[in-house]
């Protein structure tokens, strides 16, 4: 374990917003009924948070769960205890149909900080970003340019966003150029 | 001439001259000039020459309108051509070159063409190039590519770069000039996300060019005032330099930004394209002045009247000394009273109309103007220059009656309103026979997905042409469209204006009226694609009724100006020609881009490095690092092979082979699709999607699996591990993964939505390293961990553990007949698992692997492979995969349809293995030809080769096909047509070329 490394180890851009990836972060695929009582007793479980509403994602002491479908959740725990949730979802679920699979290394984290962030990924993602349309705790899983990505705003001026591992470059690359100093777009 | 005049032009700031160069020639401007306009305060009236017959051309309008004017901007990695002097902002060291002649603008040897053109009719090229056949290929069609084209194309590398931007309004107004302004104004008062875009660089239109006069302000202050209103507003947003470009379905909108083309290099991008959703959309577009058909009403220094005016006022230009206007309405005296009272001649205005008693003509008579009516222009003199026009009767034939010395003619044949983006998602146009011009009808507007509308016209873009009728409409305009969009307007008043009176205008179609052939052979409808009255006569006679068939016959209308000055003019004729009314004969069809934008902005960020996302495995970086040949497969790159210093690509692969087959291969098998299936109905859902049975695999074991489309053709194929009692992990091609998922999630979602089954796509989670050959065993024996022996993980098992300390998944599968272990390790531990592999493996002979070598190694084995095999008509059974489709099972995927009478026909190839008799490489592809030929009288056909190879472990050709009977035939020699027309002799051999009982694999 000592020799995880995540796909871009920690790589940021200082454009008119910053760009870091994240590093190894601890993500998990739920899938099941999100009414169900049981689904929403392991999410709190595992993660401290209910289960989101659509298109939100809830968020609390660096753990969360995100909205990523009508039966789908985003779970985010620390990278060392990814294993240890997924057990643990697996003991509360035992009689439940669901899923919960481990795919912290099959994703890659982008962090987007500064007062152009909205603008950033407006350049590339099909998404109303502006304030009044998209929050803190908004989620949108949607794309970034040519690929699948799923952000949510997770702080002030700061975006969150997960993308798939093999087109961590691309999605840095794409981020890089739209937080270019010099193509602010002075709208949202 | 034309110069510059004293203390004139709004838009100039005097304090700041600029420098640029037009072919060559050092020129100065003043920073708010146009190219167009600076180069008229310069003198240079010409600035190009005609498409077709090379004549003299010059600036005839002052906006996006200009046909003439276009020339090559920039140099090297800024090239570009066909831009618009007229639309071009002016700004120090800009550089442009004229276009379309040689070898010089001031002498063109292509203007013979213009001595010929009789020669040269509508539909020209469809009536002579037609015979001989081949004389269009080796004769007509060079010279003509010689002659034609207007710019050049850029030779270098776009020097910038280009983006996209998305957002999301409720009203959208595209247009800035006092409609658009106070349209906005009136959406936002409502509260709506107001957007309002502007082309050019300023504010307000026509308005202050006009002299209006708002709520008893001058038209510059009210739209000062309005703009700060707006801007006061946090809901509404406004840019300049910014084209409405296409309205699209469901109120979406192009918007393209010219961000940083008057300061190029400046590090901005070049320009942006907005991607706009709105709920409604105002088109506040103006109108285009027209010209008015008169023999030379192409020669350098006839202008748009309306053009000649904003020259004067907005960049302090006076086009000539001497300016004749020549008109159809009363607007054009504006040009005139304007350049009278700027000091200039206008010696007379000529007007078409048997009188002209209007406010404005009033004044150009106070002002001693001498105003003609009833009278046309018979002719205008001049080449390079007009030099004077020549005066005769509008209802006569054209005998002069005076000609007058001029340096200029200001035309006006009427406006049209610009309709095109209300016309773009299906909006219809209504003739209005008393402006003589097409605005949108109201009652048949664009309409969304719930059937209502969603774009609103207004102001002159409406029909509505005097000011205070404009600032009407566009209030009404932004008050429904924030209405339609879910707000309430406020119930304000429109601003006031003074209108002026103007009197009605006698649509002039053809100058004089009853003009000869020859004068119509010089009047000008499509300056641009040359084409003139005499053509679009001419194909009215020849039988060309459609507005669009003539369009495409003359080329009216197809040049880079889309008929912007030409359409109308044109249909007009064409109506005259056919005896009918224009209604009847109709527009043809507006289509975006309003003008032409930019591939960079269409492009958007999508070029270089990030052209298009490249997948790449935790283990790429080491494959680029040792002498890695790609191969890309889907958006991954694979390595092909690795080649080493001094070797071939061939070598490379061979030394691949032969080093797996006796040592220790490494293959980066990441890519391999890893779809992970769970549930109660997961068995039985698996036992669906693939031919063979799933459900029965005991946990620990793996098997090799078929999937059918519903027609029974072979779509994918992998092996499946049982991981407990409720998961199976399924691996797929690794073009298939995403393929596989979304077939297996289709059924799930549309067939069997009540089966209790859920699927994740882990490929990524995990890098996934094949280690092979006889040696395998060994380097993860050495590494230490999981017991890997034969007793502990058997052939077709797997089992999870350590290795070395990584976290490891071990399947004991082999796709090269070799022992064989596929280790599956997170892929963040991917790369670290791979150099420990190397470091150990090296006294074992470790050595990476690539596709290729792996390619040999199935076909040596007989393995098939997904789309060199198949292509989409392959059943299993096509291919002796027989044993993979269970009997036991009531359906699966493809089941009923591989029953089909075709499906079962004996006749259908089959797959068997190839061996040359000359050991020499079957061509990839090649057919196998039997005696006679076919209904199409092409040879007969008996198979084909799917996959051919020289095999390194046989020294010789290897290959499989699908051969008609082909499995009874074993042993036949049979003969492959090869390109060069020669045959090759290949005898049908056992498809399983290598260890046909297996005994490397399972020891």
């Amino acid at each position: 374990m000592s020799e995880a490394v995540s796909a871009l180890n920690n790589a940021s851009y200082a454009g008119f917003v910053e760009v870091t990836e994240m590093g190894l972060q601890g993500m998990i695929t739920l899938r099941g009924d999100l009414s169900s009582a049981a689904i929403k007793k392991a999410v709190k479980t595992a993660v401290g948070v209910g289960v989101p509403e659509q298109r939100k994602m809830a968020m609390a002491d660096g753990k969360g769960a995100g909205w990523m479908s009508p039966d789908e959740l985003l779970l985010l725990v620390p990278y060392a205890q990814v294993e240890k949730t997924v057990t643990g979802l697996q003991k509360t679920l035992a009689k439940a149909h669901f899923m919960a699979v481990n795919v912290s290394d099959a994703r890659v984290m982008f962090r987007l900080k500064g007062a152009g962030a909205r603008e950033v990924l407006a350049k590339v993602a099909p998404v109303d970003l502006s304030s009044d349309a998209f929050g803190e705790g908004d989620l949108r899983r949607s794309r970034i340019a040519q690929v699948a990505a799923a952000f949510w705003m997770s702080g002030e001026d700061e975006f969150t966003l997960v993308a798939f591992r093999s087109v961590a470059d691309y999605v840095f690359g794409v981020l890089k150029i739209g937080a270019q100093p010099g193509s602010e777009v002075g709208y949202l | 001439m034309s110069t510059r005049l004293p203390n004139a032009g709004r838009l100039l700031n005097r304090s700041k001259a600029v420098e640029f160069t037009f072919n060559g020639k050092r020129l100065k401007g003043f920073e708010g000039d146009t190219l167009g306009a600076a180069l008229l305060a310069n003198d240079q009236m010409m600035v190009g020459r005609s498409f077709k017959y090379h004549r003299p051309r010059g600036i005839i309008a002052s906006g996006a309108e200009e046909p003439n004017a276009l020339v090559n901007m920039g140099q090297d990695g800024r090239f570009e051509p066909n831009q618009r002097v007229t639309t071009t902002e002016l700004f120090d060291g800009l550089t442009a070159t004229s276009q379309n002649h040689w070898p010089s603008l001031e002498f063109d040897v292509g203007v013979a063409n213009n001595y010929v053109a009789r020669f040269l009719p509508a539909g020209f090229y469809y009536k002579t190039f037609m015979a001989p056949r081949a004389a269009w290929k080796h004769v007509f069609e060079p010279i003509i590519r010689q002659s034609a084209g207007l710019g050049k194309a850029p030779k270098d590398r776009d020097a910038d770069r280009y983006e996209h931007f998305y957002a999301y309004v409720d009203v959208m107004v595209i247009g800035g000039g006092i409609a658009g302004l106070q349209a906005a104004k009136a959406a936002g008062d409502s509260g709506a996300k107001v957007l309002l875009v502007e082309q050019t660089r300023h504010w307000g239109g026509r308005a202050p060019v006009d002299g209006a006069k708002i709520d008893g302000k001058p038209a510059d202050e009210w739209i000062t005032e309005t703009l700060a209103a707006l801007a006061a507003m946090d809901n509404v947003s406004v840019r300049t330099r910014t084209m409405g470009s296409g309205v699209y379905d469901h109120g979406y909108v192009l918007a393209y930004e010219q961000v940083a083309d008057h300061t190029p290099g400046d590090g901005r991008p070049r320009h942006r394209l907005w991607r706009v959703r709105a709920k409604q959309i105002v088109t506040a577009t103006g109108a285009i002045e027209r010209p008015l058909s008169f023999a030379g009403n192409d020669i350098p220094g006839v202008m748009l009247a309306g053009a000649v005016r904003d020259y004067a006022i907005n960049w302090g230009v006076s086009v000539g000394d001497r300016s004749v206007v020549v008109t159809n309405n009363d607007d054009a005296y504006r040009t005139a009273i304007t350049l009278k009272e700027a000091g200039l001649d206008i010696p007379v205005i000529i007007d078409a109309r048997a009188e002209a008693n209007g406010d404005l003509p009033n004044q150009a008579r106070a002002l001693g103007i001498r105003i003609e009516t009833g009278k046309a222009i018979a002719k205008v003199k001049g080449g390079k220059r007009v030099t004077g026009v020549a005066i005769c009767q509008q209802a006569g034939e054209g005998a002069v009656l005076e000609e007058i010395a001029c340096d200029s003619v200001a035309m006006s044949g009427g406006w049209s309103p610009v309709v095109h983006l209300w016309s773009h998602c299906g909006g219809k146009l209504i003739w209005d026979t008393e402006q003589a011009h097409f605005r949108p009808d109201a009652d048949r507007s664009p309409t969304g997905a719930d059937g209502a509308a969603f774009v609103v016209p207004a102001g002159i873009a409406n029909g509505a042409m005097g000011t205070a009728d404009v600032l009407v409409d566009a209030d009404k305009a932004g008050k429904a469209a924030a209405k339609a969009a879910g707000f309430t307007a406020k119930r304000t008043a429109a601003p006031k204006a003074v209108q002026v009176d103007e009197a009605a205008l006698s649509p002039v179609w053809i100058m004089p009226q009853g003009a000869g052939p020859k004068a119509r052979m010089k009047m000008w409808l499509d300056y641009q694609n040359d084409v003139k009255v005499s053509d679009v006569q001419l194909a009215a006679r020849e039988g060309y009724e459609s507005v669009e068939h003539t369009k495409r016959y003359t080329t009216l209308g197809m040049a880079t100006d889309q008929g912007k000055l030409s359409n109308i003019n044109g249909l007009a004729i064409l109506a005259d020609s056919l005896n009918a009314d224009i209604p009847q004969v109709g527009t043809t069809t507006f289509r975006p881009p309003y003008t032409p934008i930019s591939m960079g902005a269409i492009a958007g960020e999508a070029r270089g490095e990030i052209f298009q996302p490249l997948r790449k495995t935790p283990i790429h970086g080491w494959h680029e690092k040792n002498g890695v040949y790609w191969e890309p497969v889907g958006h991954w790159r694979r390595p092909y092979c690795f080649q080493r210093s001094g070797e071939s690509v061939e070598q490379a692969v061979h030394r691949e082979v032969k080093n797996t087959r006796e040592n220790l291969g490494l293959l980066d098998a990441s890519t391999l699709g890893k779809l992970v299936v769970t549930g109660p109905d997961a068995g039985r859902f698996l036992d669906m999607m693939y031919t063979n049975m799933m459900s029965n695999l005991k946990v620990g074991k793996c098997r090799y699996g078929l999937m059918c489309s519903e027609n029974g053709f072979l779509s994918d194929d992998g092996v499946v591990a049982r991981i407990d009692e409720d998961t199976w992990l399924c691996h797929t091609t690794s073009g298939g993964a995403d393929r596989i998922h979304a077939w297996m999630e289709e059924w799930l979602q549309t067939e069997w939505w009540d089966w209790k089954v859920y699927v994740a796509n882990l490929t990524e989670q995990f890098a996934q390293i094949a280690v092979v050959g006889p040696n395998a065993r060994k380097v993860l024996e050495k590494l230490g961990g999981m017991d890997v022996s034969k007793e502990a993980l058997a052939f077709m098992e797997w089992n999870e553990g350590k290795i070395g300390g990584f976290d490891a998944r071990v399947y004991r599968i082999s796709f090269s007949g070799e022992l064989s272990y596929e280790i599956s390790v997170p892929a963040s531990q991917g790369r670290a698992f791979w150099d420990a592999l190397h470091e150990v493996g090296a006294e074992f002979g470790a050595m990476a692997y690539g596709t290729e070598a792996l390619h040999i190694m199935r076909a040596e084995k007989g393995f098939i492979m997904i789309g060199d095999e198949t292509d989409g008509t392959i059943i299993p059974q096509d291919l002796g995969l027989n044993w993979a489709l269970s009997k036991k099972k009531e359906d699966y995927l493809g089941k009923r349809a591989q029953q089909r009478s075709h499906m079962t026909d004996p006749n259908r190839w089959k797959l068997v293995g190839l061996e040359t008799l000359d050991g020499s490489v079957l061509p990839d592809g090649a057919y196998a030809i039997a005696p006679g030929n076919n209904d199409n009288a092409q040879r007969n056909m008996v198979g084909r080769v799917t996959s051919t190879y020289h095999s390194p472990t046989l020294n010789r050709g290897i290959a499989m096909g699908l051969v008609l009977h082909g499995p009874d035939r074993m042993g036949e020699v049979i003969e492959f047509g090869k390109t060069d027309q020669t045959m090759v002799k290949a005898k049908i051999v056992d498809p399983v070329f290598y260890d046909k009982d297996g005994e490397k694999q399972n020891v």
